[in-house]
């Protein structure tokens, strides 16, 4: 199927009716995945967003129910979002991420109903990359400027129009009623040029890195690698797939509400216990943390790194750590180089 | 001689002496138009430490809590930041030595983003005074005190202010600041300026980059963080963000080295420095002080002088 360009907006206005639409909109410079009430705010133009579009699915606060304290009873209201929404034009790696996240979210120990019920109501349209930016490396990670794993439908640009790629049966039935015109031989034929020809400069080279890291906890290398570091949450708070939380209780008299919260495993007040004590005292620990989390840790737990490649955290960085050099540098490993 | 060479040199004679054991410099980036902090301790290493219009990061940051002898490159608002941690004895003047460098302006990567009309950044390079970018089909060249960041155009101090060598000629001292920058926000009425702000900071992601990239927000426990009682929502609602940022600022007032290293952390792009600037022009208006001028002059919200402005006294 294909969807004009000169028509994308009319497809979009027509979903908002009935779905909670969300695409990149432009906001100064940067672009942000938001709701739109009409199709014009939509702005396919974009590399990718600043933040994550996983902040839909798992928002940056969320409250997770409300209650009122009456003497002895408590009388409790579940905020579980139940809306029905579309993610519109959202990269490959973003889409790779919300597989990463289902892993954590819908695991065997532990569901959890807010992340779920957002995920089972969202239908996940993505958006090749023809043009890869250059701190782009999905590739190297199992994905791809056109991966399709996490869509439920993949649009190619091919000029004037995108080639509609049904991806699962979601998106196929998502799909229906649409009566979109039918990709003709040509614009098969274009979509299967436009993925040959995207080019991705960048590659990193993960081999070996996970056997060295079952090793390398106590490495010189993290006594100096974390020395730069600012210890803030420009790296994790933009990364698709950091999904750390914190929940607290918010309170007035006797009503109140338990919001949860993203933390950071990069500030001083992460997993820092009631008494005082913080098993992770100084940058270097935290540093660690990061980097053990998403490639040793998530790879012994779930069997894949928790990162996608979508060179965020590398654009974010206020001094310039590179994740890219930090993982070169931790497989060299040793003393400052 | 080139000002990189010099710091170098200064920088190998000072860890072949054993002088200091650290150097805080600025080393190649790795994307264009970026450098990095880095942190040379051989003196072989020192041919890493580079100087040109991408070195924006405020090093001071580095300086807290560190025991050993080290040496720091500091542009003029950098020594501003430092003149101001030692009177607060966060920092030992005795265990410093400072490499100032005489500043002509750093580039602000926005600006330059503006110029490539949503094209990547794949190269730049300086020429004298102009900067040419290049993206994937598109060049420009502009005159470089065109994408120079808001803060260094406004700069009245580009010499450093305390040093114990200088790397580079003095650049001519500029005219006492004319807050050219903040007029315009200045001027709004209370609620559009409220408006604004909001507007603005509703894509506060609250990672605090701003606050970790300031050397004088060295708290031991940053009031935003403090749980009991917790004085602020956690999440990144708007009106929260705008408290964070109304508190953060006052509670720089007359600290604050108008270096712009909060502005620069911020992945959205808040122009911070309309909300530092404005203070620091607040305190400057009332108490004729800019902070870390002067290591001799006491800190003006530590002193009391009869003459000191009290409009905020309740009058009969
Ligand atoms: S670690 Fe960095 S590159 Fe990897 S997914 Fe997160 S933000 Fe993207
Ligand atoms: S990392 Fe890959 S999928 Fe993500 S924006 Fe870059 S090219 Fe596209
Ligand atoms: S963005 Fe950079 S400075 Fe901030 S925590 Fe991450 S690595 Fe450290
Ligand atoms: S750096 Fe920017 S986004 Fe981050 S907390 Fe500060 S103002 Fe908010």
């Amino acid at each position: 199927m294909i969807i004009k360009k000169s028509e994308l907006s009319s497809f979009l206005d027509k979903l908002t009716g009935q779905y909670q639409v969300l695409a990149p909109v432009k906001k100064g410079l940067e672009f942000y995945f938001q709701p739109i009430s009409s199709g014009v705010q939509a702005d396919l133009s974009y590399s990718n967003s600043v933040t994550a579009p996983k902040g839909i699915l798992f928002p940056q606060s969320e409250t997770l129910f409300n209650y009122d304290v009456q003497g002895e009873t408590a009388d409790m209201q579940e905020c579980l979002d139940t809306g029905k929404k579309v993610i519109f034009g959202l990269r490959p790696c973003d889409a790779k991420s919300l597989v990463l996240l289902d892993k954590v979210f819908h695991g065997e120990k532990y569901q959890d109903p807010y992340y779920l019920s957002r995920r089972a109501n969202t239908v996940l349209v993505g958006l090749g990359c023809g043009e890869p930016r250059g701190t782009c490396f999905c590739a190297s990670l199992d994905g791809g400027p056109f991966g399709t794993e996490g869509l439920d439908l993949l649009l190619v640009d091919i000029g004037d129009k995108y080639v509609v790629e049904v991806v699962s049966e979601k998106g196929a039935s998502f799909l229906t009623g649409a009566s979109l015109p039918l990709a003709g031989k040509d614009d098969r034929a274009a979509a299967a040029k436009a993925k040959e020809t995207a080019f991705q400069a960048c590659t990193i080279n993960l081999e070996g890195l996970k056997e060295k890291m079952d090793v390398n906890y106590d490495d010189p290398v993290w006594g100096f690698l974390h020395e730069k570091c600012l210890g803030c949450g420009a790296c994790t708070y933009s990364c698709p797939t950091c999904h750390c939380f914190d929940i607290l209780d918010e309170v007035k008299d006797s009503t109140g509400c338990r919001v949860r919260n993203w933390d950071a495993c990069m500030f001083p007040l992460f997993t820092l216990h009631g008494s005082g004590h913080n098993p992770r005292p100084t940058g270097k620990e935290r540093f660690r943390q990061r980097f053990m989390h998403k490639f040793k840790y998530f790879v012994d737990n779930y069997g894949a790194f928790a990162c996608v490649g979508c060179g965020r955290c590398i654009l974010n960085c206020p001094v310039n750590i590179d994740i890219r050099q930090v993982l070169a540098d931790i497989k060299a490993g040793g003393d400052e180089k | 001689m080139q000002v990189a060479s010099l710091i170098q040199d200064a920088a190998k004679r000072l860890l072949a002496e054993g002088q200091v054991e650290l150097v805080l410099g600025f080393s190649e980036g790795s994307l264009p138009l970026r450098s990095t902090p880095g942190f040379v301790r051989r003196p072989e290493d020192a041919v890493k430490l580079i100087w040109d219009h991408t070195c924006e990061n405020n090093l001071a940051v580095y300086l807290l809590k560190r025991k050993s002898k080290t040496a720091i490159v500091a542009k003029g608002c950098d020594t501003r930041a430092i003149v101001t941690l030692i009177q607060e004895n966060q920092v030992d003047r005795n265990n410093l030595y400072i490499i100032g460098v005489p500043c002509t302006g750093m580039i602000d990567r926005r600006k330059v983003e503006a110029l490539l009309e949503g094209q990547e950044l794949m190269a730049a390079r300086v020429d004298h005074d102009q900067l040419t970018v290049e993206g994937k089909d598109l060049e420009k060249t502009v005159p470089l005190a065109e994408v120079l960041h808001d803060t260094c155009k406004a700069c009245t101090c580009p010499n450093p202010v305390i040093y114990d060598e200088l790397a580079g000629e003095r650049v001519p001292e500029k005219p006492a600041g004319d807050f050219n920058g903040i007029e315009a926000f200045e001027a709004m009425m209370a609620g559009e300026r409220k408006a604004y702000l909001a507007e603005e900071l509703s894509r506060c992601i609250r990672c605090y980059a701003c606050r970790q990239a300031c050397p004088l927000c060295y708290c031991e426990e940053c009031f935003v963080d403090c749980s009991t009682p917790q004085w602020i929502g956690k999440a990144a609602r708007t009106e929260d963000n705008l408290l964070f940022q109304a508190v953060r600022v006052f509670h720089l007032a007359g600290r604050c080295a108008d270096c712009g290293a909060c502005e620069r952390a911020c992945p959205v792009g808040l122009k911070l420095s309309l909300l530092t600037r404005k203070m620091v022009k607040e305190v400057k208006d009332l108490f004729d002080y800019e902070a870390g001028l002067d290591l001799e002059r006491k800190p003006v919200l530590t002193t009391f002088a009869v003459n000191d402005p009290q409009a905020f006294l309740v009058k009969e």
